[in-house]
C-alpha cells in the first residue's frame, strides 16, 4: 500500500453479501480472488472487475474495487477499453461460460490474439444459471436441460484448446472445490503480463446435477504433480484435450497452469500511443493544430 | 445559381482512377482560390462497374454538387454514352480518340469534342496506365484557365518530395494535355476570377476526426463500414503522433463496448459506423445511458434497409438512433448540416457526453461524410468541459454516491484509480451507490420508489441537454410562401433551391434547419412554425422520420413531405420543382 501498510483481506470485501445459492461454486472464486489480490497487495482503487450478465457476473459487487457490471457477453471488450484507457489499472474480467464462450466468444478469441494485459476468470458451470438452467456452450453432449429435453446434441466448446489456438499467454484451470489452488492460479494470472484465462470449474448446485463437486473430485488431478511443463505448447494442447468424453475414454481433468509464456509483448507494449504512458494521463487537445491543416490546402 | 461556376465530371470503371484525378482537380481549384464541392457516385465494386465524380467550384461558397457539367472526361465508352448528352451548351468532352467514340450521341449546342490519343501521349511519360488521366486533367485545366504551376504544386503535395520522378512525369503529362487544348480552341472562357487564397478542402469525415482530436479524443474503436471508414483511416494516420489509440476491432459490439469502457475509465472516446454497425451497437449504447458513461458514436448513414446501397446516401437511420437501446435513457443526437459543423458538433458532442455522462450520437451521411467541401478554417479554441468529477465535486469520500440523485440528474463521476471512490457501474437498475436493486430488492415498495427516482434522475439530463443545445435555425426571408423543414446535410441543396426560387421565380421561401435533433426543441419549433404560411419537410428517407418526430413533439404536422430514397443526393432543381408543384 502507498503508506506502507499491509492491506488486509477484509479490505477487499464489500458490504454487499453474495446472493448466490448456498453451495454455489462462485463463492470459492470470490474468496480466491480476494485472497489473490491481497497476496499481490494491489490497492482496491487500482483494480477494476468487469463482468457480463449471469449469476457469476454479480461478482464485482462483492469486492471493494471499482466494478463494471456490463451487459451479457461484453465483459471482455469493456475490460479492454478500460485497460487501453488506463494501463496502470489491474483489469480483471469475470463471468460465466455462457457469457464468455457463448454470446461473447468472438471477443474472447480476439482479446487473446491481442494479448492485452488483462485477466479473464470464467466461472464455468456448464449451464446457464441465471436464466434457470438451459444448455451452455460447455454443457456435455447428452445433458438434459430445460432447452434440451432430449439431451444436448452439440459438442461442447473446449475453452482451453480454444485459448491455446488463439494466442492467450497464460492458460489455467481451477476448481471451486480447491479454494487454495484458485487463489494461486489467480495471483499468477494477474501477475502475468499478457492475456490470462482461468477457466474455473464452478458447480451450479441448483441446475447442473451432473457436473457436481463429487463428479469433479473423481476426475481432477494436478498438472504440476504430473510434471507438466507450462512452457511446452504441444504438451499443453495434449493436456487441454483431455476431458471426460463419452466417445473417447479420456476421463480425467487436469488442474493448474496449462500454458504460460512471458516473453511475448503485450498489446500495450506495442501500441505506439501508449509509449508516453496511460491515455488518461495525456494532455487533451492539440498542441499544434495548424500543422494538421496543411494536407487540406 | 446564376453565379459563375465551373462544373467538371469524370467517369470510368472502378479502378480507372476517376476519384484521384477529380481530387487533383479539386485541389487545383482550391489553390486557385475557388470554393469547391465534390460528389462521388460509386458502386460497391473494386474493379469495373461505373463510377463518376463531379467537382463544382465557384468564387462564392458552393452549396451543392451542381447539375450538368461543362467539362466531362470520359475514361471509357459507357461514360461517354451515359454522361456526354448531359454536358452543357458550349461545354467540352475530353476523351481518348483511340478508344472512345462520340458518334451518334446527342450533344448540346456547341459542345467541343476534344478527342486526342490520351493513352499514346501518356506512354511518353510513364508506363502507368493511369497517366492518361493526367493528360486529360491538363486539358481540363486549360479549359478552365487555371495555371499549370498550381497543378505542379498540387501534385507535389499529393506525392510528396520523396516521389519526385512521379511528380515530374505527371507534370509533363498534364502539360501535354494543356498544350493540346491551347492549340485546339483554348479556354472555355468561364470568366472565373482566380486568386492565390487557398482555403481548406476537406471531407466531412476528416472534419469529424479533426473535431474529435481538437476535443481531446484519445480512443477510437471502429469496425470498417462505408461511409464511416475514412474516420478510422484518417485517425489511424494521425493517431501515434497525437497519442490516440485507434483500434480496428472484431465487430461493432466490441467497438461500442470498448469505447464505453474507455469513457468510463476517463478518456474521451469515440466509435463510428454506419446503420448496419449501429444496429449491432444498440444494446451497448443503451448500457452507456444506464451506467452513465460518456461516449461519442458517429452514425454515418448510407441507404438501407439492411446492407442496402452501401455506396449511396440516405437519411434513413434517425428512428434507429432515436430508438437505440431498450427502455428510456437520455441521449443527444446531433446532425451536422455541413462540413464546418462536422468539426464543431463533433467537438461539442464530447463536451455534452462528459457533462451529461451519457452517449451522444453524431449523425452524418455518405453525402456529407465523403464529399470534399471548402471550409474557411477551423477554430481550434475548442472548450474542453469535462463535467462534474468526484474529485472536485466536494463529495465526502466515505459516503461517495456515484449515482447521487441530483436536480440536474448529473452525479459526480469518479474515475478508476481514484482512492476511496470505488463504486460499481451496473447495467441492472441500481441505487445511488451503484448497487443492484434488480435481484432481491425489486418490487419491494421502498425500492419500487427508488427505481422510479433513478429513472427520473437519469431522464432529467434531457432538460440540461436541451438547454445546452440550440433550437432550429430559420434561414431565408422572414416572410415566405413556404417554409422547408430539413435536418443535417440537406442544408446545402435546400438553400441553393431557395436562392434559385427567389432569383428565377421571385418566390420567397425559407427553411427551418435542425442540427440538434434530440432532445427536441419543441417550443422554438412551435414558435417558428406558427409564423409559417405553409410547410414542407424535405428528408432523405421514405417515411419522413424527422417529420414524425416533429409531429410527436409538437402536434404539428408539416403540410407536405418530400422524401428521397433513391440513393442519390438532393439536387437543388428537384427541391425547387417540388416547391413550385406544391405552391401550384
Ligand atoms: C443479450 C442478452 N441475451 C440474453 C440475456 C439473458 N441471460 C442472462 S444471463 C444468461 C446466461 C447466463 O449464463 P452464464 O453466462 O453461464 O452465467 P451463470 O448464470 O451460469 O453464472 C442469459 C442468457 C441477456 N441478459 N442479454
Ligand atoms: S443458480 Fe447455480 S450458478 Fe446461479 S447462484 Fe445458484 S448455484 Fe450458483
Ligand atoms: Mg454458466
Amino acid at each position: 500500500m502507498s503508506d506502507g501498510k499491509t492491506i488486509e483481506l477484509q479490505e477487499y470485501k464489500s458490504e454487499i453479501k453474495p446472493t448466490w445459492c448456498p453451495g454455489c461454486g462462485d463463492f470459492a472464486v470470490l474468496s480466491g480472488l480476494q485472497k489473490a489480490l491481497q497476496v499481490l497487495q494491489i490497492e482496491p482503487w487500482n483494480i477494476v472487475i468487469v463482468s457480463g450478465i449471469g449469476c457469476s457476473s454479480n461478482i464485482p459487487h462483492f469486492l471493494s474495487s471499482y466494478g463494471f457490471h456490463s451487459i451479457h457477453g461484453r465483459a471482455v471488450p469493456v475490460a479492454s477499453g478500460i485497460k487501453l484507457a488506463n494501463s496502470d489499472l489491474t483489469v480483471i474480467a469475470a463471468g460465466g461460460d455462457g457469457d464468455g464462450y457463448g454470446i461473447g466468444v468472438g471477443h474472447f478469441i480476439h482479446a487473446m490474439r491481442r494479448n492485452l494485459d488483462i485477466t479473464y476468470i470464467v466461472m464455468d458451470n456448464q449451464i446457464y444459471g441465471l436464466t434457470t438452467g438451459q444448455a451452455s456452450p460447455t454443457s456435455e453432449k447428452g445433458m438434459v436441460t430445460k432447452s434440451t429435453p432430449e439431451g444436448v446434441i452439440e459438442n461442447p466448446v473446449n475453452p482451453l484448446t480454444l485459448a491455446l489456438a488463439s494466442g492467450a499467454t497464460y492458460i489455467a484451470r481451477g476448481f471451486s472445490g480447491d479454494a487454495k489452488g484458485l487463489g494461486d492460479l489467480f495471483a499468477r494470472g494477474i501477475k502475468h503480463k499478457g492475456f490470462s484465462l482461468i477457466d474455473v470449474l464452478s458447480p451450479c448446485v441448483t441446475y447442473n446435477k451432473i457436473n457436481t463437486y463429487d463428479w469433479f473430485r473423481q476426475r481432477v488431478y494436478s498438472l504440476e504433480k504430473e510434471g507438466h511443463n507450462p512452457s511446452d505448447y504441444l504438451a499443453a494442447v495434449a493436456r487441454a484435450d483431455e476431458w471426460p468424453n463419452l466417445d473417447q475414454k479420456r476421463d480425467r481433468i487436469g488442474l493448474g497452469v496449462f500454458y504460460e509464456r512471458n516473453d511475448i509483448p503485450t498489446y500495450e507494449d506495442l501500441e505506439p500511443a501508449l509509449k508516453k504512458g496511460p491515455l488518461v494521463r495525456q494532455p487533451l487537445g492539440l498542441a499544434n493544430p495548424e500543422e494538421l491543416l496543411e494536407e487540406f490546402r | 445559381m446564376s453565379q459563375k461556376e465551373l462544373v467538371f465530371r469524370i467517369g470510368g470503371a472502378a479502378g480507372d482512377g476517376s476519384a484521384s484525378t477529380a481530387e487533383s482537380l479539386a485541389k487545383v481549384c482550391t489553390r486557385s482560390g475557388l470554393y469547391v464541392f465534390t460528389y462521388t457516385s460509386y458502386q460497391s465494386v473494386i474493379r469495373g462497374g461505373h463510377s463518376w465524380v463531379q467537382v463544382r467550384a465557384a468564387e462564392e461558397p458552393v452549396l451543392s454538387q451542381g447539375e450538368r457539367p461543362q467539362v466531362l472526361i470520359c475514361l471509357n465508352q459507357p461514360t461517354a454514352d451515359i454522361h456526354a448528352p448531359q454536358v452543357r451548351e458550349n461545354g467540352a468532352i475530353i476523351y481518348d480518340s483511340d478508344t472512345i467514340k462520340l458518334d451518334g450521341l446527342r450533344l448540346a449546342e456547341g459542345v467541343r469534342k476534344i478527342g486526342f490519343p490520351l493513352g499514346r501521349l501518356a506512354r511518353e511519360f510513364s508506363n502507368n496506365a493511369l497517366m492518361k488521366n493526367t493528360v486529360a486533367l491538363g486539358a481540363a485545366v486549360r479549359l478552365f484557365d487555371m495555371d499549370l504551376a498550381v497543378v505542379e504544386s498540387a501534385f507535389a503535395t499529393v506525392w510528396g518530395d520523396k516521389k519526385r520522378e512521379i511528380v515530374d512525369a505527371n507534370v509533363k503529362a498534364a502539360a501535354a494535355g494543356y498544350k493540346y487544348v491551347e492549340e485546339n480552341g483554348g479556354s472555355l472562357n468561364l470568366g472565373l476570377r482566380h486568386s492565390g487564397k487557398a482555403r481548406l478542402l476537406i471531407t466531412g469525415n476528416q472534419a469529424i476526426a479533426l473535431g474529435a482530436l481538437a476535443a481531446g479524443c484519445k480512443f477510437l474503436a471502429q469496425y470498417p463500414m462505408t461511409p464511416a471508414s475514412s474516420i478510422m483511416h484518417w485517425m489511424a494516420d494521425h493517431a501515434p503522433k497525437h497519442g490516440v489509440v485507434v483500434k480496428q476491432v472484431e465487430d461493432e459490439l466490441a467497438a461500442i463496448n470498448m469505447a464505453i469502457g474507455a469513457g468510463f475509465a476517463g478518456v474521451r472516446s469515440m466509435t463510428a459506423t454506419s446503420g448496419g454497425g449501429f444496429s449491432l451497437m444498440v444494446e451497448g449504447i443503451g448500457q452507456g445511458g444506464m451506467v452513465e458513461a460518456p461516449v461519442v458514436a458517429v452514425l454515418a448513414q448510407r441507404a438501407g434497409p439492411s446492407t442496402g446501397l452501401p455506396t449511396k446516401t440516405e437519411q434513413g437511420d434517425l428512428n434507429l438512433a432515436l430508438g437505440a437501446g431498450q427502455g428510456d435513457w437520455p441521449r443527444a443526437i446531433l446532425a451536422p448540416r455541413n462540413t464546418d459543423e462536422c468539426f464543431r458538433l463533433t467537438a461539442e458532442a464530447f463536451n455534452l457526453a462528459e457533462v451529461y455522462q451519457t452517449p451522444v450520437i453524431v449523425m452524418s451521411d455518405l453525402y456529407l461524410s465523403e464529399g470534399y467541401r471548402t471550409v474557411e478554417g477551423f477554430d481550434f479554441n475548442v472548450p474542453i468541459i469535462r463535467g462534474l468529477l468526484a474529485a472536485d465535486g466536494g463529495t465526502a469520500k466515505d459516503k461517495y454516491l456515484r449515482y447521487k440523485i441530483t436536480e440536474s440528474g448529473v452525479s459526480p463521476r469518479a474515475l478508476p484509480g481514484q482512492p476511496g471512490f470505488q463504486f460499481d457501474a451496473g447495467t441492472d437498475e441500481h441505487d445511488e451507490k451503484g448497487e443492484l436493486i434488480s435481484d432481491v430488492l425489486a418490487g419491494i415498495p421502498e425500492w419500487v420508489e427508488i427505481r422510479k427516482q433513478m429513472m427520473d434522475k437519469r431522464m432529467r439530463k434531457l432538460d440540461g441537454l436541451r438547454r445546452d443545445t440550440k433550437g432550429p435555425e430559420l434561414w431565408g426571408p422572414e416572410k415566405a410562401d413556404i417554409t422547408l423543414i430539413s435536418w443535417g446535410s440537406t442544408q446545402g441543396p435546400l438553400r441553393e433551391a431557395i436562392l434559385d426560387l427567389q432569383e428565377a421565380d421571385g418566390l420567397p421561401v425559407n427553411s427551418l434547419e435542425y442540427a440538434y435533433l434530440f432532445p427536441f426543441h419543441a417550443d422554438e419549433t412551435t414558435a417558428a412554425l406558427k409564423r409559417a404560411k405553409r410547410t414542407m419537410s424535405v428528408e432523405g428517407n421514405f417515411t419522413g422520420q424527422f417529420s414524425r418526430l416533429l409531429t410527436a413533439e409538437t402536434g404539428i404536422r408539416p403540410d407536405h413531405f418530400f422524401g428521397k430514397y433513391d440513393g442519390e443526393p438532393f439536387y437543388p432543381s428537384e427541391i425547387a420543382a417540388k416547391v413550385r408543384e406544391v405552391l401550384g
